[in-house]
């Protein structure tokens, strides 16, 4: 039981820090927050479920704190995207697509 | 003696938020930075607990969790219209 517990955690951990390399390395506002939402969603999951399995009287709790981030983390990482469209952050040079704005041209069209 | 590992890199990764942190050219980079350090902490939390053998840090993760999801919103609500 010990050591499934410390294989989860170690990966939880391996996925947290890429997750923290890809904000720091990534070019764009989005990109970053890509990296900052999936890797440390998995890896917050993973790395507190481990604890949960190394210790089986804490497992419950553990869950519930895992479901939770799980539940919150993808919600608040979206607020932040859209307040950053929103207050107009522009994409990196190399963005090939930007869905919003043709979005958002289609929409006045309809208008007109 | 894994314990020792696993906290270095958490605090690596840390680390690299934070000097994003203090690089990140406008508002909603700092603010992702801190989301995501925040999110860390969580697990980082959970962890300590588990290597000092305290129960008590699992009720302090589980309302950290609670307070960084509402302080997100709020400075994503912030962002997007102004106080």
């Amino acid at each position: 039981m010990q050591l499934v517990g410390k294989i989860v955690t170690g990966i939880g951990v391996v996925f947290l820090f890429s997750g923290g390399l890809g904000i720091f390395r990534l070019p764009d506002v989005y990109n970053r927050l890509q990296a900052g939402t999936k890797c440390t969603t998995l890896g917050a999951f993973f790395t507190i479920v481990g604890v949960g399995i190394m210790e089986p009287a804490w497992f419950l709790k553990t869950l519930l704190i895992a479901l939770f981030i799980l539940l919150t983390n993808p919600i608040s990482n979206h607020a932040l995207g859209r307040a950053s469209c929103k207050s107009g952050v522009p994409l990196c040079d190399k963005s090939i697509v930007d869905k919003t704005k043709e979005f958002e041209e289609c929409h006045r069209e309809e208008k007109e | 003696m894994s314990e020792i590992i696993f906290l270095t890199i958490i605090g690596i990764a840390i680390l690299l938020c934070f000097l994003r942190m203090i690089k990140g050219p406008t508002a909603p980079d700092r603010a992702v930075a801190v989301d995501t350090v925040s999110t860390i902490t969580t697990a980082l939390l959970v962890l300590l607990g588990f290597v000092f053998k305290r129960y008590v840090y699992l009720d302090v993760s589980l309302v950290y969790a609670v307070l960084t999801f509402i302080g997100s919103v709020a400075i994503a609500r912030f962002l997007e219209r102004g106080i």
